[in-house]
């Protein structure tokens, strides 16, 4: 069984995460292994994903942590205050 | 391999100090979630913030029927959505008013592909290219590339801190990344210097 390019694309997803059933996945290997335009459109795919995920695209502002941290332990010292309280009560 | 459920079970027996310990592998994760949403730097600070601390403040509603990082990303959708909503900055769509969920969309059509460095990712342009990408998209296929794709998150675990199907998430993950090739693959062929060399026209 042959399957076109616009069913390929279907899978490029499934692929890609390795989900598709055995026979799907046969069938979608055999198509990329002699078609150019459905094999570069899986490589772009995943190339594109690799690079989104790279720290540098969504960057992490500068004292970010310390800031997070300063606030948390109010929050903590105000908590630990509470329960010290109601242990006095 | 450190054991959460231990140290989340100190923090509840007293030892809040431990709270610090627990989310520190998760703050960038947060933070990145949160100005995919927002896209405001402040934004996105202060959700982390109000995340982490409606975290702390909930810990012990939480049952360990999930991750605690899952857990921790549902909270920090929630706020996101909940300070847009307040914002009114972008109309929220409910989960069954999907209607671009039924289209169809086709990749870009190339005849080969050199692949993107990381180094390319060294060039401010190349970053805005791929976070403009993202952030363009509609939150809920935003939000599946972020969890599945960024954050690198199972299928399984995206659902759950979606609280939407693992079908779903298979369906609006597809979309989103056939849109971003579309989008993304005949700029960054132009914008990697590699391929002048070997263009075949």
């Amino acid at each position: 069984m042959v399957i076109e390019c616009t069913h390929v694309w279907d899978h490029i997803s499934g692929y890609l995460d390795d989900s598709l059933s055995p026979e799907t996945r046969e069938l979608v290997q055999l198509h990329l292994e002699h078609c150019e335009i459905c094999s570069a459109i899986l490589d772009s795919t995943r190339n594109i994903l690799v690079l989104t995920a790279d720290d540098r695209v969504f960057e992490f502002p500068v004292g970010f942590s310390d800031r997070l941290h300063a606030r948390l332990a109010l929050e903590i010292a105000g908590a630990s205050g509470d329960s010290c309280k109601d242990s006095a009560d | 391999m450190r054991d959460e459920e231990q140290i989340i079970a100190s923090i509840l027996s007293g030892d809040t100090e431990k709270y610090h310990d627990l989310i520190r592998p998760y703050e960038r994760s947060v933070y990145r979630i949160a100005l995919s949403l927002t896209q405001n730097e402040s934004d996105a600070e202060d959700v982390a913030q109000e995340a982490f601390l409606k975290a702390f403040r909930n810990l012990a509603a939480f049952l360990g029927r999930a991750k605690f990082s899952t857990w921790l990303i549902s909270i920090t959708l929630n706020e996101a959505r909940g300070r847009l909503r307040r914002q009114s900055l972008v109309r929220m769509e409910s989960l069954d008013q999907t209607p671009e969920e039924d289209g169809h969309v086709s990749p870009a059509l190339l005849r080969d592909w050199r692949e993107v460095p990381f180094e390319a990712l060294e060039r401010k342009e190349i970053r805005e290219m791929l976070r403009e990408a993202i952030v363009g998209l509609s939150p809920i296929y935003r939000e599946v590339v972020m969890l599945r794709d960024v954050e690198e998150l199972s299928v399984e675990e995206t659902a759950a801190a979606l609280a939407i199907s693992v079908a779903s998430v298979k369906t609006r993950l597809h979309r989103a990344r056939i849109v971003l090739q579309k989008a993304l693959a005949p700029q960054l062929k132009t914008a990697n210097p590699k391929r002048r060399w070997f263009q075949w026209s």
